[in-house]
């Protein structure tokens, strides 16, 4: 958990990162970077999926509507933090020479993103006349 | 990376900053679907007071977001080996896009 503070802390000050080790090539950081953004566009892919649960599948019973819209969202606000988390990692990493850091998170989210879309058929084909 | 001598900032044959320049537009661009399914979802499902502020939020974080991503295509596009991305700019950019997905809730809610 320290470690997860210490994360933290390093998304909001610039000079920590740069303070260790040594700058890599700038297109590692590059691409670091554009990773970074594709997991942002995952999250936001997410966030606009609850959204449109919300309003385009409007005959379905309240609870179960809302409960995939928070689903989704929920994956795309944990998507997001998990981006510049694993996006700080890698550029600590690269600076101190390090292996990149391995992660459960992309099976984690095919895992979530797999049920909610059993979920959303068994909903749209059982519950549509909520 | 060559040898050659160049006046104007050295190319770079992968055209690096080009790719990460539009991967920012791309991002900007799924923010945009985000923040107009936003405003859709107010104008469908009734317009109260409430309902306007967070969709004002939501336009408000859009913006922020499109703010910090023009700032950082102008950064890559001036330089020929730009800086790398600072984390509270990062940061900042994640942070919009969880306000977003908190107005996001409170709309469906």
């Amino acid at each position: 958990m320290s470690e997860f503070v210490r994360n933290v802390r390093l998304w909001f000050a610039p000079g920590d990162v740069r303070a260790e080790g040594e700058t890599p090539d700038y297109r590692f950081s590059l691409a670091n970077e554009r990773t970074f953004l594709a997991w942002l566009r995952t999250a936001l892919a997410l966030i606009g999926g609850g959204f449109a649960v919300d309003q385009f599948l409007p005959d379905l019973r309240w609870g179960w509507r809302v409960g995939l819209a928070l689903a989704l969202l929920a994956a795309g606000v944990l998507c997001a933090l998990r981006a510049v988390n694993h996006w700080v990692r890698c550029e600590r990493a690269m600076r101190r020479g390090e292996d990149l850091p391995v992660s459960r998170f992309p099976a984690l989210l095919s895992l979530v993103v797999a049920v909610v879309a059993v979920a959303m058929v068994v909903v749209v084909l059982v519950g549509w006349d909520g | 990376m060559s040898g050659r001598a160049a006046p104007a900032p050295e190319r770079d044959p992968g055209l690096q900053p080009e790719r990460t320049r539009l991967a920012w537009r791309r991002t900007t661009l799924s923010g945009t679907v985000a923040a107009v399914l936003a405003v859709r979802s107010v104008l469908h499902s009734g317009v109260t007071a409430a309902s306007v502020l967070l969709c004002a939020l939501c336009c408000v974080c859009w913006l922020a977001f499109l703010l910090l991503a023009h700032r950082r295509i102008r950064t890559l596009s001036s330089t020929g080996r730009p800086p790398a991305l600072a984390p509270g700019h990062a940061t900042a950019t994640v942070l919009c896009t969880v306000a977003l997905a908190g107005c996001a809730a409170a709309l469906v809610w």
